[in-house]
């Protein structure tokens, strides 16, 4: 990721960007912002908010035309908020802040021709950042336009009082002084900028010819250190249009003075359309709050009720729906700059290594983002570039990845023509998790292939999905090759595939080898031959699409094809088929994480009191793991007894070890009549109480680890003993990982105590005794 | 790693080999390249050094993990 692209992304995440109000506000009051505070009952912090960007609150809450309220997101459902009563309110009850102090004399003298709001405006805003300001009023009032309000709106009082007191610092104030031209080509001489707020009608005559030619961005007249603004210009002529011209010229004129460009930067001035999505269902309407008295405005009370009707609009869509973003407490757009700052690191810590290590690549968020920000490519490249950098926590991934070398290996790896043929015109690739969950439904769905279709090879194995995740781009292209080698060995043929998320490896970086699923075929050519027979079946189930199978929106139809063909009656989760959610298997996360993949799982489980049904094995090995009764589609195919299989918790690290060697070793001398010619692991028998198996499955501690540190001890006696209890203790470190076990040799075998593990190494030895 | 607060009573472990009671000594323990001297019981005959549970789950995970994100 380059600085370019970085800024792209960030650009894509747009829950930074103002909300409705604010944006078609021409000042950009900060109506989300105040609004909290006042539904707080917070009224001095809400007219600090007001005030940053509004001189004149008391006013423009009694007299605006709230462009704001047309683009509420409430007013579809109880009125858009009333906004300017708010402010009126504000003002009313909140402190004004301490005035902002000017910034320090800078030399430069203005003059200001009108005492209207733009004028008024402009003066303030230029004496506030240190300019020396002359205000010249034909009348012998300020406000202009503002006396056509009623006086029960406006006040008197409070028109004069606020405007005068906007004036207050650095600001000479002329009143019933009537510019003419004469008197302008004076002042253009005299003062080092003129700006002209002069209204509409004949008192604006003299400047006419200026006023045709105001540039629309920078409020330029054709004549140099002359501006202009206010109703004059405006295309709507109204109160708020007036400050916001007024405002934009004060910048103007200000960067005129400094000599800096007059254009530089000044996109999203005045109203706009934002970008910002909020997503309004399921929000009640909630009718809008009247005051009371109408005169008066609202009562306290009252403003903080209304206040409270606003819905604070943000997006956090994909934030809401993804518990792996929620977990880490802001959004998108912070997460790409941590990434991209995490990768630049050179020398220091990098803070951010899991929770680029924690996403389950799974996309989600990119389905739901109104702007297809998909955090899933960020994190999948960030851990690509961390490998290349060399910069990627060995302790990551590195039990997936040897879970994979294991399926990939001599142990458990297996191609081979359907026996008794010579070539392949279907290969079954059932994947190593069906493998290490269900053996016995790999067999058996491999019969029952080889009855339906011609020449069925098998091929057991990984399609190398964790290498991918890991970002072991090296690892994962060895996978592939040993993918292809097999592949053509075999003669080629269409590849069925049993797993989503090798649907997903194959069809993305092996677009030419020919696949489709296994439920694809099923649901083209029938229910298998072996399918059990009617049997009583469980209830309605929720079906949960796995998210590898996101956009294989054939795969879905056809899953619910068969589920209806067998009988079942299925119901949909609220988040399915293209906004499906992870398992937290994916993309590692339940490796890099656990304490996410938890949140994610239990969360999915927690979508549907019904049982689930699921075509992945990971995916039904992690519910029902967690005791959410669910079943895997060849469950439904191939058992008798659902309520039983469906709690069937998942084969542990070993056993899934197991289960895949077995497998092969079963195929090969049933099927090929071959004697495997790997021998079997060490032949030690181990046994563990169900604590200490689960403590150390925990600790991602498999079997053949502890029979390795067994063999190694009772080889060379380099073991502790415990008098006490008989228990010996011994270390041993095959690669990277130092693994210790308490053991006790018992008749058949050795009882395991404990086992535990740790990444450092001893490099200095105590010194030995004389 | 110095600072780790091992418990300084002698563990319940004798070396298997030697029979020998265990002596608390200085030892390098490293990780990706960064060493740290810790005390840590072992035998003074052969050499056999002990690793208790509770330093490899506590705190010596929590060092690999900090130098892991270095
Ligand atoms: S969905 Fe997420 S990434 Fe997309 S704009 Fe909203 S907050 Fe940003
Ligand atoms: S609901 Fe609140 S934040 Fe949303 S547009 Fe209306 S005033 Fe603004
Ligand atoms: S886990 Fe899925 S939804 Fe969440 S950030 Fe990663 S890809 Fe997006
Ligand atoms: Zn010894």
């Amino acid at each position: 990721m380059d600085q370019k692209e970085l800024h792209a992304l960030e650009a894509q995440c747009t829950q930074e960007h103002a909300p409705p109000c604010t944006a078609a506000c021409p000042i950009h009051v900060d109506v989300r912002g105040m609004l909290a505070a006042v539904a707080a009952d917070h009224f001095d912090a809400a007219l600090a908010l007001l005030t940053k960007r509004l001189p004149f609150p008391g006013i423009i809450g009694r007299v605006c035309e709230q462009p704001c309220r047309a683009a509420c997101n409430r007013k579809d459902l109880g009125d858009a908020l009333m906004i300017a009563a708010l402010e009126r309110a504000c003002a009313a009850y909140g402190a004004p802040p301490p005035p902002k102090r000017r910034l320090p004399g800078r030399g430069k003298r203005i003059a200001v021709v009108g005492g209207g709001l733009s004028g008024v405006t402009v003066a303030h805003d230029l004496a506030r950042k240190g300019h020396r300001v002359t205000l010249f009023e034909a009348t012998e009032r300020l406000g202009g336009t503002l006396w056509e309000t009623s006086e029960d709106v406006l006040p008197r009082d409070l028109l004069t009082g606020e405007l005068t007191q906007a004036l207050s610092d650095g600001v000479e104030v002329k009143l019933n002084t009537p510019v003419t031209t004469a008197l302008l080509d004076a002042l253009h001489a005299d003062f080092d900028a003129v700006y002209l707020g002069v209204g509409q009608g004949p008192k604006a005559d003299f400047a006419r010819e200026l006023l045709a030619g105001v540039a629309p961005d920078t409020f330029t007249t054709p004549r140099e250190g002359v501006f202009a603004a206010g109703r004059a210009i405006a295309a709507r002529p109204t109160f708020i249009e007036s400050i916001s011209t007024g405002q934009r010229a004060a910048i103007s004129i200000d960067r005129y003075l400094q000599r800096v460009s007059l254009t530089a930067s000044r996109e999203h001035e005045g109203a706009y359309i934002t970008q910002l999505y909020t997503n309004l269902g399921g929000i009640a309407p909630v009718p809008v709050i009247r005051p009371t008295a109408p005169a008066a405005g609202y009562t306290r009370a009252e403003a903080v009720q209304e206040a409270q009707r606003c819905l604070q609009c943000e997006c956090l869509e994909c934030v809401k729906a993804c518990a792996y973003l929620q977990h880490y407490g802001s959004y998108p757009k912070q997460y790409v700059r941590q990434i991209y700052n995490n990768l630049s690191i050179v020398m220091g810590t990098r803070q951010f290594n899991t929770l680029i290590n924690s996403c389950s690549l799974c996309g989600l968020c990119g389905e739901i983002c109104p702007y297809d920000l998909n955090m899933a490519t960020i994190c999948h490249e960030a851990r690509q570039t961390m490998v290349a950098q060399d910069r990627m926590p060995p302790s990551a991934h590195e039990f997936a990845l040897r879970d994979m070398a294991f399926s990939n290996g001599a142990a458990a790896r297996l191609a081979r023509p359907a026996p008794g043929s010579e070539r392949c015109d279907y290969i079954f690739f059932p994947g190593c998790q069906l493998s290490a969950s269900a053996p016995e439904h790999v067999e058996r769905a491999y019969a029952d292939l080889r009855e339906m279709l011609p020449n069925v090879g098998l091929l057991l194995g990984c399609c190398g999905a964790p290498a991918n995740w890991a970002g072991r781009s090296d690892l994962f292209a060895e996978a592939q090759a040993a993918f292809r080698a097999d592949y053509a060995a075999l003669g080629g043929g269409q590849v069925i595939l049993a797993c989503s998320t090798c649907y997903q490896m194959f069809k993305t970086h092996l677009p030419d080898v020919p696949a489709l699923s296994l439920w694809e075929l099923f649901s083209e050519h029938g229910l298998p031959p072996s399918a059990a027979a009617p049997r009583s079946l469980p209830g309605p189930l929720a079906v949960h699409d796995p998210c590898t199978t996101r956009h294989e929106s054939a795969i879905h139809e056809s899953v619910r094809q068969l589920l209806r063909e067998m009988g079942l009656r299925i119901e949909e989760l609220p988040f399915n088929r293209e906004r499906t959610e992870c398992c937290s298997y994916g993309g590692l996360m339940w490796l890099a994480n656990r304490e996410v993949a938890e949140t994610v799982v239990q969360r999915r489980i927690a979508e549907q009191p019904l049982d689930y049904v699921t075509y992945c094995a990971m995916c039904r090995d992690f519910f029902a793991d967690r005791q959410k009764p669910t079943l895997h589609l060849l469950d439904i195919l191939y058992e008798d007894d659902l309520t039983a299989r469906a709690m069937r918790p998942g084969p542990r690290f070993s056993q899934r070890h197991d289960n895949r060697a077995r497998l092969k070793r079963r195929l090969l001398t049933e099927l090929w009549e071959e004697p495997m010619s790997e021998p079997p692991a060490i032949p030690i028998q181990l046994l563990l109480s169900e604590e200490v198996a689960a403590r150390v499955e925990k600790r991602l501690i498999l079997e053949e680890d502890i029979r390795e540190v067994i063999a190694y001890a009772e080889r060379t006696g380099n073991r502790f003993h415990n008098p006490q209890t008989g228990h010996f203790l011994a270390s041993h470190r095959p690669a990277n990982v130092t693994y210790w076990v308490e053991y006790t040799p018992v008749d058949d075998g050795y009882q395991i105590h404990n086992a535990y593990s740790h990444r450092m190494e001893i490099v200095m030895q105590p010194e030995k005794a004389e | 790693m110095s600072d780790v607060p091992l418990s300084e009573a002698p563990p319940p472990w004798t070396c298997a080999r030697c029979g020998e009671p265990l002596t608390l000594g200085e030892i390098e323990v490293a990780y990706l390249g960064s060493a740290f001297p810790v005390k840590l019981w072992h035998c003074k005959r052969c050499r056999l050094v002990l690793i208790p549970e509770e330093l490899a789950q506590g705190r010596m995970l929590e060092v690999e993990k900090m130098l892991e994100d270095k």
